[in-house]
């Protein structure tokens, strides 16, 4: 007898919804277990408190001490929504980490046999991710502020411009679910850091303005989400932006470009990220 | 399907790229009882386990448990099962407690549950000293117990434990037997696969031995030792004898093996009173000298080694009814 004809189909169909509840149950489970790993792992840790005051201080008084800003206005103002668009993109690798070494261990076969909803699991770990992006966020903006940035505009453009910001950091997060679940193990999703987010996160606008670059490079970075990303958030802030006399689309209208990227890169990769983990863990 | 069959197997096969896992398995394990699984690695005990626990699909064939498909209701499945793998499926960076409570809240147990439940088997498998120490530190029978532990948080009733003590030292083993006979007290319907054949032995209610992906006997372990339970008798002879192995013919169940240049005999014989003595006198006869002569009883790992054709003691034939067509 096959598989398929043993009971007639739709029987056995779990029903759509089974509870919105305890699959936001689930995930909530999933998360608070994704932030005690946080925790108790001092290296995550430092990737979204050290390193983001460590960076804000180098980048501004190593690079803000030899840097003219194109068009007038300090490195400072300029330098933090880079800073917060840099750290955001970059500690998104601890997705692609925290996944894959869950699939190189046993715990995601235990969690399998549970009668939990399989999805929490991915969703679980973007929402911590984006609990520890937005920690990131609150320390760059703090160490911004002690070391003299100031946002020149409402309190409700500066909250939209971290929005936008850690909007795009939770679309990265599922960029680096799907890659940490195409790569073997969690130490070739390290290596993910230097081929993919590093370039993304450096050809861009985020420390120097891209009038400098080849026209070529220009032409990528000012295309580069990242790009869109850093700008929309010095145009909240209300500061320094020289790339918004590019006329390049994205530079003219970066919060609508941001805010397009994101969505388009969670249409692509959320359902993309499902696949990948049914077909990582079918055997 | 027959309610008394709490787990059903059908001609379950699976194969992995040039390996044949599972060759048409058909298993029963009735309510309330232990089947105990025995084959040498690669067999194939934890594929089966893993289609069972709905964590792959079969290629063909089918199976239920607790009355669900495995395939079509896999998580009416989840609902009712308890699984510990071969490998350790705890989180490393939480407690014990912690990894408890999780797999409690997840197996759909309230918190104030999830929480009661993990303190009453944390005392119970006794870890409630080490209950909130991250499990990182723990050691091999203490990873087992918890491992098992969290299995029993929705007090499933099919539990599925793979290797539960292999790299165990011997009185943890001891232990997780006495935890495992504790449970099947309770009324667990338990699929138990082991290396160890005094493990079946000593816990099972049945015992399926399989290689190669099949089922190559079944029974229980009284049977199975009668199926392979002839002896060994053992000759040392003084110098080769060219009639010794012919007279040694009559008496044997099988081929009489020899070696040592002709002075060592050995053959399978029935258990009869006053053996020794025939084959004393049919080697006189033959006009052999004998140095020394013992009757084996197989070992339990005799019966095993001889199902699994691992043995070189005795001869390939000498295989329990119930071996493939």
């Amino acid at each position: 007898m096959s598989v398929s004809t043993t009971h007639p189909a739709g029987v056995a169909q779990p029903r759509p919804f089974d509870g919105l509840l305890s699959w936001l149950g689930d995930v909530w489970v999933m998360t608070r277990r994704n932030l005690i790993h946080i925790r108790r792992e001092p290296m995550q840790l430092s990737d979204v408190t050290i390193q983001p005051v460590l960076f804000t201080l180098l980048f501004i008084y190593v690079f803000g001490s030899a840097m003219v800003l194109a068009g007038g206005g300090s490195y400072k103002e300029f330098a933090l929504a880079g800073l917060l668009t840099m750290n955001l993109t970059t500690s998104t690798v601890g997705t692609a980490i925290g996944l894959s070494m869950d699939l190189s261990t046993g715990v995601i076969n235990r969690l399998r046999t549970l009668p939990m909803s399989p999805t929490s699991i991915l969703v679980g770990r973007t929402v911590s991710d984006l609990v520890a992006a937005a920690l990131c966020s609150t320390i760059v903006a703090a160490t911004g502020l002690a070391v003299g940035w100031r946002p020149t505009t409402g309190l409700a453009e500066v909250l939209a411009g971290f929005g936008v910001a850690l909007l795009f950091s939770y679309a990265l997060t599922w960029v680096n679910a799907c890659l940490g679940m195409a790569v073997s193990g969690p130490e070739s999703a390290q290596g993910i850091v230097f081929i993919v987010i590093f370039p993304l996160a450096f050809v861009s606008n985020v420390f120097v303005p891209t009038q400098g670059m080849p026209s070529w490079l220009a032409t990528i970075a000012n295309w580069n989400p990242v790009s869109a990303v850093a700008s929309a958030c010095r145009t909240l802030f209300g500061n320094p932006n020289p790339s918004s006399v590019i006329h390049a689309w994205p530079m003219q209208h970066p919060v609508a470009a941001a805010v397009g990227w994101s969505v388009l890169i969670l249409l692509v990769c959320v359902p993309l990220a499902g696949r990948l983990y049914q077909r990582r863990t079918r055997d | 399907m027959n309610n008394t069959n709490m787990i059903e197997a059908a001609a379950l096969s699976k194969r992995y790229g040039e390996t044949q896992a599972l060759d048409g398995v058909d298993l029963e394990v009735p309510a309330g009882s232990i089947l105990g699984v025995l084959g040498p690695n690669g067999a194939g005990k934890t594929t089966g386990v893993r289609i069972l626990t709905t964590l792959t699909t079969p290629d063909s064939g089918w199976a239920r448990v607790a009355g669900h498909n495995v395939v079509t209701e896999a998580a009416a499945v989840r609902r009712k099962i308890g699984v510990t793998g071969q490998d350790t499926t705890l989180d490393d960076a939480l407690s014990g407690r912690q990894n408890l409570v999780m797999i409690g809240q997840l197996s759909r147990l309230r918190r104030a549950e999830a929480r009661r439940r993990a303190a009453e088997l944390l005392e119970l498998f006794e870890l409630d000293a080490a209950a909130d120490r991250v499990v990182k530190g723990y050691s091999g029978g203490m990873r087992r117990r918890l491992d098992l532990a969290a299995s029993l948080l929705m007090r499933p009733p099919v539990l599925f434990l793979d290797e539960p003590t292999t790299g165990l030292d011997p009185t943890s083993r001891q232990r997780m037997w006495g935890l495992i006979r504790g449970l099947v007290a309770d009324g667990v319907t338990l699929w138990l696969t082991t290396q160890y054949l005094d493990e079946a032995d000593s816990l099972a209610d049945r015992i399926a031995v399989i290689d190669h992906g099949r089922v190559i006997a079944q029974g229980t372990p009284r049977e199975l030792k009668a199926a392979t339970g002839s002896q060994l008798l053992e000759v040392t002879l003084v110098a080769s004898h060219a009639g010794a192995a012919a007279a040694l013919a009559d008496l044997a169940t099988g081929p009489v093996k020899v070696t040592d240049e002709g002075r060592r005999l050995r053959a399978p014989v029935r258990s009869d009173s006053g053996l020794a003595t025939a084959a004393l006198r049919a080697l006189d006869r033959a006009g052999a000298l004998v140095d020394d002569i013992a009757v084996h009883r197989p070992s339990l790992d005799d019966v095993f080694a001889t199902l699994t054709g691992t043995s070189t003691v005795l001869p390939d034939d000498l295989v329990a009814e119930g071996a493939p067509a």
